[in-house]
């Protein structure tokens, strides 16, 4: 362990911005995708069994 | 041919492959959250200060995994597209699809952190040198075969006019993978290659190869779980959706 300290470890030898713009802006975009992912999986399957259940209604009314 | 063959071609069919994606997942979820502790521990506590760059180097272990996996999902993507083309396979189109969103991402990181990195290195946030502009040409790829399959209703349609695209943007890897060595770059040269040995700290090369692993895991996960809804919404007519719906 080379950080003397916890604000050591932010400096980044005085590379900070680039260092944590870097790995900040990745990990908002591994956080990001999953989530929308996983959204648009929900969305899509309630959509599809609204629209199935709509058509099962039109069958049934004469 | 023996009888307790695994039957591949089973799994190339969407109602299958739809179950098996689902449980594959949490797995490649859990690979991932190891791996990427393992590679951002050593990359911050492990890995000792570089001589020349001082701790700005660190950004090597986002940067190269970043720019190895929008390379190589092209590759995958342009594999699957030309499945599809050459043997019509349903999967395949949505194999291509799924995995497009996550390769324009991974393109983009490696341009933003290597904007960050070359600001404070060589003073510049952009060049127009040979690895970075053919590096933007792929994004360009990628965002041109999403815009183009989603401009297609008919999705048959959509997979070949893509397939074409991404087939013939094939030729933009080798460029950007050999533009190092082939044009006088600002970039420097390969620090890991197959022919002679790494010119970089072996601590250091294992941190960025765990971290690089990392995201093929995180690019197994996410292409899997957006393959899944490609399915269905493209699946929707058929019985076994209609069945796995109505369960729910």
């Amino acid at each position: 362990m080379h950080w003397n300290s916890f604000s050591d470890f932010i400096a980044m030898g005085g590379y900070g911005l680039y260092v944590w713009g870097s790995f900040g802006v990745t990990a908002l975009v591994m956080i990001l995708e999953p989530w929308l992912v996983r959204r648009r999986h929900r969305l899509t399957q309630q959509r599809l069994a609204r629209q199935l259940r709509a058509e099962a209604k039109l069958e049934q009314t004469p | 041919m023996s009888k307790q063959q695994i039957h591949w071609f089973k799994y190339s069919a969407p109602s299958t492959f739809y179950p098996l994606a689902g449980r594959l997942i949490p797995w490649f979820w859990g690979l991932f959250a190891i791996t990427a502790l393992a590679g951002l521990w050593i990359g911050f506590f492990v890995a000792p200060t570089d001589f020349q760059q001082g701790e700005g180097y660190r950004i090597i272990f986002v940067h190269v995994g970043a720019s190895w996996m929008s390379m190589f999902i092209y590759l995958v993507m342009a594999f699957w597209a030309g499945m599809g083309l050459a043997f019509n396979t349903r999967l395949s189109g949505m194999m291509a699809q799924a995995l497009a969103p996550t390769g324009a991402l991974f393109a983009f990181l490696s341009l933003w952190t290597g904007a960050l990195w070359g600001k404070p290195m060589w003073g510049t946030w952009w060049v127009w040198d040979a690895r970075l502009t053919s590096e933007l040409i792929l994004l360009f790829l990628y965002m041109g075969f999403i815009a183009l399959t989603h401009a297609i209703d008919d999705t048959r349609r959509a997979d070949k006019a893509g397939a074409i695209l991404a087939l013939v943007g094939v030729v933009n890897i080798p460029i950007i993978y050999f533009s190092v060595k082939w044009w006088n770059t600002l970039h420097q040269g390969a620090s890991v290659s197959l022919t002679k040995a790494p010119s970089m700290a072996a601590i250091m090369l294992w941190g960025m190869l765990i971290c690089a692993i990392a995201m093929w895991m995180y690019t197994i996960a996410v292409a899997l779980m957006r393959v899944r809804s490609i399915i269905l919404e493209r699946e929707r007519h058929t019985d076994w959706v209609r069945e796995l719906l109505a369960s729910r």
